[in-house]
């Protein structure tokens, strides 16, 4: 292996584990403050990414459906449950959340998507469309469960998986879709010709960990979701709204999940299922650091992207393998040093 | 009066399910979900289109769905056979699930119209019956245009399933006859983000020719990374790539590429004494009136070719027995061996028993992307 192959590689492997970074970050959220394991978080790039390609071609991307139909599904587990209460006076933010709001997106990019904005325009456009599916689709399968064990949450997971997968075929068709990049400018650096989408990428990535950090460490809300990860009881004794800290922790991993189709849209073809395997792989990032930690789990990721290139480049064929086999004596370790705890906590 | 009722339904009941019936049932399983849904979809569209009598006989389609998966093809295909009592079945867009129907095929001993290239094991040979052109007579175009452009080094990189080996076989076992030889192995997965690694192996083996073994807009990823790092040799596809998705995907990066593939992906570029041109572009003309411009395609093609193979056949098959009966699938199995000159939309089939797919050279074309679509190589 020369230099230049030995750079080509690692920048290619940094681009994607900074992906993969975030989107171990979403999951490790999701999962320390809901105890979801959060398999559909790949839909999001999915919607984002093919989103993004329709728009660009003018038509109008069947994301709006996708996000008009949970929303009516939402307001209509709502407004049965105030109907009984009797609670009236719900209504109309039930209304405005669940049916305004999504109708109102809907006509926004219905009305836009001939007119061809630029794109980014388009991608804010992408961002209205997808970032409202995480607090509904918690409101809707996730919230009514949300005491339930992990392992319940995880099946409710994969049910969720298989019916955005579904829909996501129905709206989007077979084949894959890949967009224009943003910039199209490429950098020479000594023999690395580093493409300006994959600085974007990685510079969207810091940038989206440093404000997350933010988030974490200084505002109200960011504390009372690390209080929520650390003890769900004890954060609900001090007063903290654990529902909506379940509706903030999915918002976040949903607007996670469209940056990272937005910017991985260029990059790459994307098709209707694609985004499962780099949720995947974001998940394996998030294993690797333990389950546990921020910093961790995005180091995890970076490692999976550059173990992903090198091996493509020494074995392509069982690329997938060496990457996957990477969690199992890490899982192994993991069981062997936790002291295990009952999952009934509460 | 309940009673009545019910030996009224009963022998209702039996008259639909009498062993011998009025109508050709054919039995069709095919992937429209999951990860062979971009060609699924098209195979399964080309349903719609098909003639509701055949040979003179009445036809009843079953199309389920296997969400591309070997052992829900299989299943299915038990399934029409046992249950829906099919004479014939087809199926399906993948080569791990078209080798599970031909084994339900042989042991049940019913015909078998393969809508992928397979290769199948000798004891299962005598009831599959493959529609596609065989991946050599493809491949041999791509082969026979890189010996004539003087090419010695050909690197591959294919996806890393059952068509990858398929391509990398035919490509490889080629090399020999024609010249040249395959100087890299690499593969990746339709859903793969990058193939950097891959690229960068192939560029350093710096072959004169890459042949690309991926199927639809799967086959733009390496396509465009290898024309980024500025490799500036000819790239071969195959006939799983061309559409017009690939193009749309590719962009400027696919400009220039070559691929093999069925006449009626351009049936108005042929000459006018071509064996298929009419039945090519009528096809296309039907397909893309239902289904919108530019989605022609050579997977909705096999549909097409299957039907008209078993349509050339139901006569012979129909003197000898009633649909519905083993005799019936017995009759249907022999006079599939021995029809002659069926044109349809990929070329002219005589299959004999010691070739069940019965094309030769008039079922392949090179074609070129050319300023955005794809042009029939002159």
């Amino acid at each position: 292996m020369t230099t230049d192959i030995f750079l080509w590689l690692t920048q290619d492997g940094v681009t994607n584990g900074a992906i993969y970074a975030l989107l171990a970050l979403a999951l490790l959220l999701v999962f320390t403050v809901t105890r979801v394991i959060f398999v559909p978080q790949g839909e999001f790039i999915t919607f984002a990414a093919l989103s993004l390609s329709l728009l660009e071609a003018g038509r109008t991307p069947g994301t709006i459906y996708i996000l008009m139909i949970a929303g009516l599904a939402a307001a209509a587990i709502e407004a049965f449950g105030a109907l009984r209460e009797r609670a009236w006076r719900r209504l109309p933010r039930i209304v405005l959340l669940y049916v305004v709001l999504p109708v109102a997106v809907a006509a926004l990019v219905a009305w836009a998507a001939p007119r061809r904005f630029d794109q980014w325009i388009q991608a804010l456009l992408v961002l209205a469309m997808v970032v409202p599916l995480g607090p509904i689709l918690y409101r809707v399968a996730y919230q009514p469960l949300a005491n339930a064990s992990v392992l319940v949450l995880f099946i409710v997971s994969m049910a969720v998986h298989y019916v955005l997968t579904g829909l996501s075929l129905v709206f989007f068709g077979g084949e894959g879709l890949r967009s224009r990049a943003f910039w199209d400018a490429k950098f020479k650096l000594g023999v690395v010709e580093i493409s300006a989408q994959s600085i974007w990428v990685v510079a969207a990535s810091v940038a989206l960990i440093l404000a997350l950090w933010f988030l974490f460490e200084r505002s109200i809300y960011g504390k009372a979701l690390r209080a929520t990860a650390m003890n769900r009881v004890g954060a609900r004794l001090v007063g903290i709204p654990i529902v909506m800290m379940g509706h903030l922790s999915f918002l976040l991993a949903a607007f996670i999940g469209a940056v990272s189709g937005i910017l991985i849209a260029p990059i790459t073809t994307l098709y209707y299922d694609t985004g499962f395997l780099i949720g995947l792989k974001g998940f394996v990032g998030a294993i690797l650091g333990g389950m546990g930690s921020y910093p961790l789990a995005a180091l995890g990721s970076l490692v999976v992207g550059l173990l992903e290139s090198f091996s493509s480049f020494w074995a392509s064929a069982f690329k997938e393998v060496i990457v996957f086999t990477l969690i199992i004596p890490m899982l192994a370790w993991l069981s062997l040093r936790s002291h295990h705890v009952e999952e009934e906590e509460e | 009066m309940n009673r009545k009722l019910i030996a009224m339904l009963l022998s209702a009941g039996a008259l639909i399910a009498g062993p011998a019936r009025a109508e050709v049932t054919v039995g069709v399983t095919l992937g429209a979900t999951g990860p062979g849904a971009s060609l699924g979809i098209h195979y399964k569209n080309a349903f719609q289109l098909m003639p509701k009598t055949l040979g003179g006989q009445p036809v009843k389609y079953i199309i389920l769905e296997d969400g591309s998966d070997a052992t829900n093809a299989g299943k299915n295909a038990r399934k029409l056979i046992t249950e829906d009592k099919v004479d014939v079945v087809m199926g399906s867009n993948g080569v791990p699930s078209s080798l599970q129907i031909a084994q339900v095929a042989a042991e049940t001993q019913t015909p078998y119209l393969c809508l992928t290239p397979i290769a199948v094991k000798p004891e299962q040979y005598k009831w599959t019956f493959s529609v596609p052109q065989p991946t050599e007579l493809m491949m041999g175009a791509v082969a026979e245009h890189m010996k004539a452009n003087g090419v010695k080094s050909v690197g591959f990189i294919g996806f890393s399933d059952g068509w990858g080996d398929l391509m990398y076989n035919a490509t490889s076992s080629l090399g020999a006859k024609y010249g040249y030889k395959v100087v890299t192995n690499e593969r990746y997965a339709r859903a793969d983000t990058s193939v950097t690694g891959q690229v960068l192996k192939i560029m350093a083996a710096s072959p004169d020719a890459v042949v690309v073994g991926g199927s639809g807009t799967g086959g733009a990823l390496p396509h465009v990374a290898l024309v980024e790092r500025g490799y500036k040799g000819r790239i071969y596809h195959n006939h799983g790539t061309v559409n017009a998705e690939f193009i749309k995907v590719g962009g400027k990066a696919v400009e220039g590429a070559i691929a093999p593939t069925g006449p009626l992906i351009v049936p108005e570029e042929l000459p006018a004494n071509h064996a298929t041109k009419a039945v090519s572009l009528d096809f296309t003309k039907r397909y893309e009136a239902a289904f919108g411009a530019g989605t022609r395609n050579g997977f909705a093609g096999y549909s097409n070719d299957a039907v008209m193979l078993l349509g050339a056949a139901i006569p012979e098959a129909a003197k000898k027995a009633k649909p519905g009966t083993p005799e019936f699938r017995a009759a249907l199995r022999d006079a599939l061996e021995n029809v002659k000159n069926v044109i349809g939309a990929h070329g002219v089939y005589s299959p004999t028993a010691a070739n069940h797919n019965g094309l030769d050279e008039r079922a392949r074309v090179l074609v070129r992307v050319e300023s955005g679509t794809w042009r029939l190589m002159k």
